[in-house]
């Protein structure tokens, strides 16, 4: 009985905020702001719908355009047997361009790190701005890197890869900077410690930690980059994006649908192998 | 003096002997391999991707002068005219670059909420039932699958020109990544609060909300910001397909070849790239601040 009663009193939300104030008084103090904040954050929000323009009928009429077209999509069809061999030579346009584009920025994207990392160069200047400079190129869509090699090189997969190699070059820069200023400096100065040089220091110190990290890296990037590789034939760079394109604008629904459902096996494809891959090599670093 | 190291028996020492140069010769096969394998690659996507480098030699030249080219000519004299002048549509692109935030920012929330519904479903251990858990895996993964621009073009198609379908692509896409990202951190929460919900008679819904809800949602939110740090980018080249934002007025510049105001918008979006990178970045770091409290 009173075991009960005591439990009756302690369930009172109230009783509990005031025995264990602890708990509570981090939301309590903070509520006024965070109301604050969530209300701003909700009425930008709302004005957002506002302002790209809205509207009950526009939706239901959109959405039942789109109902509508994902039917015309049903079921997909190259066309013909040439149609569906043209795209495949687009699906492995976009794979080569994936896997050139990855490795070679990775290849170039591996000296900056280095010359990014705090550990490894000392001298902030450079430092600095290494960073800057990889922040910039990041800063660039893959599409607008794409849309200024195709001035340099002209259209084609040639000015993709190229696009490619820009806008990863940035983002391996500060990935395999930030793993090389991770690593445990003991092998470093062990290294050092009996007579090693700089170079020996980084070859036997450092890239061992690394290599597994960067090798990770690599792989989730070249996963990302078949995906950014199908669309970037859509400024006209290459690849199966320009037949997706075309076949959208000349409203081609089932040859549409085919492309989609194309790249969707060949992405999961490759995510399924690079998974495997990627956990081969962090089974490596483990052992 | 004597040995520091103790000489092994002969015949053990050559047993051992012999089988470190096997595994030492099956790991260099095993690279020789790899790196034959590498190097096919390489070569065929060499040729597939049509590389000519004599055409890239010939007209490498031509990249820096890009640079050189979009890079207005500001002069000493009329410092603040020039740069007046460089950035004469400075109101109209800060308009568009605010219509490219709001539709990150819109897609970004209503695709974390799309995916929040979904990730309960899809996790192992949060799931209602396989065949709801199947569905709703399949569709997250066909919405990640899909590229934003990919949405963008059909949208463009069903809703018309401008900002909406942008924001819907976006929604798509991110509904589909978060809801991937979503249902991992679920199937990493600690099960005892969920447990002492259900043990005490709680519904599935009083499960997610008291037992899941508050260890996830600092994730969550930063998550969140993550991919709308990735969602101004892609808003930014949602205008290429019509879709609205500054990517439209860009890829118009680029084309025309109006130098100087490429580089002006370039700036613009990059700074606010930035912008938007370190503010995010600073509130992540303040939430998972509250994570570890």
């Amino acid at each position: 009985m009173t075991t009960h009663r005591i439990f009756g009193e302690a369930l009172a939300g109230r009783d509990i905020a005031a025995r264990h104030p602890q708990f509570f008084q981090g939301v309590l103090k903070n509520n006024k702001t965070s109301f604050a904040i969530f209300t701003a954050a909700a009425l930008i929000y709302l004005f957002g719908w506002y302002s790209v323009g809205v509207s009950f009928d526009r939706l239901v009429g959109g959405f039942s355009k789109f109902g509508w077209i994902v039917g015309l999509m049903l079921p997909p069809n190259p066309g013909s047997l040439h149609l569906a061999w043209v795209f495949f030579h687009g699906l492995i346009e976009t794979l080569s361009m994936a896997f050139l584009g990855t490795f070679v920025a990775a290849c170039l994207a591996f000296p900056l790190g280095l010359l990014a990392a705090k550990n490894v160069v000392s001298n902030p200047v450079i430092h600095f701005l290494v960073r800057r400079f990889l922040d910039t190129i990041r800063g660039i869509d893959t599409l607008i890197w794409a849309l200024i090699w195709i001035g340099v090189v002209g259209l084609g997969p040639f000015a993709g890869v190229l696009a490619i190699i820009t806008s990863d070059l940035g983002a391996f820069g500060k990935l395999f900077s930030e793993a090389f200023e991770a690593v445990d400096s003991k092998p470093v100065e062990g290294v050092k410690a009996s007579g090693g040089s700089k170079l020996h220091a980084l070859r036997f110190g450092m890239l061992p930690q690394v290599i597994p990290v960067i090798a990770g890296q690599v792989l989730y990037y070249f996963e990302s980059n078949t995906r950014s590789a199908t669309i970037i034939g859509i400024v006209g760079a290459g690849g199966i994006g320009l037949y997706l394109t075309e076949t959208i604008r000349t409203l081609e629904w089932q040859q549409t649908s085919f492309i989609i459902i194309l790249v969707l096996i060949t992405v999961s494809l490759i995510d399924w192998l690079s998974g495997k891959l990627r956990l081969t090599i962090i089974g490596n670093q483990a052992r | 003096m004597s040995r520091a190291v103790q000489q092994l028996p002969k015949d053990q020492f050559e047993r051992l002997h012999v089988a470190y140069n096997q595994a030492l010769s099956s790991k260099n096969r095993m690279t020789a391999i790899g790196l034959f394998i590498l190097i096919l690659l390489l070569a065929s996507s060499f040729v597939g991707s049509e590389v000519d480098v004599h055409k890239f030699i010939r007209n490498i030249w031509r990249f820096p002068n890009y640079f050189y080219e979009i890079t207005p000519k500001l002069s000493i004299q009329n410092f603040f005219g020039d740069i007046a002048e460089w950035f004469w549509g400075i109101n109209k692109w800060l308009r568009q670059l605010g219509e490219t935030l709001l539709i990150a920012y819109v897609g970004t929330i209503t695709g974390a909420i799309i995916a929040f519904c979904l990730s309960f479903l899809s996790s192992r251990n949060m799931a209602i039932s396989k065949w709801s858990q199947i569905f709703s895996r399949r569709l997250l993964e066909f919405l990640r699958t899909v590229p934003e621009i990919v949405f963008a073009l059909i949208f463009v198609v069903s809703f018309g020109l401008g900002p909406l379908p942008g924001v819907l692509a976006l929604t798509f896409h991110t509904a589909g990544a978060l809801g991937k990202l979503f249902s991992e951190i679920i199937e990493n929460i600690d099960a005892k609060p969920v447990e002492g919900v259900r043990a005490s008679g709680g519904s599935w819904f009083h499960q997610v909300r008291y037992g899941a809800v508050p260890q996830v949602i600092a994730n969550f939110a930063s998550y969140s910001l993550l991919r709308f740090e990735i969602n101004v980018r892609g808003a930014a080249v949602m205008g290429f397909v019509g879709a609205g934002g500054i990517g439209q007025t860009l890829i118009e510049y680029i084309r025309k070849f109006y130098y100087s105001d490429v580089s002006a918008v370039l700036i613009l979006i990059i700074v606010t790239v930035m912008v938007i990178d370190t503010v995010t970045e600073k509130i992540r770091h303040a939430f998972i601040g509250t994570l570890e409290r």
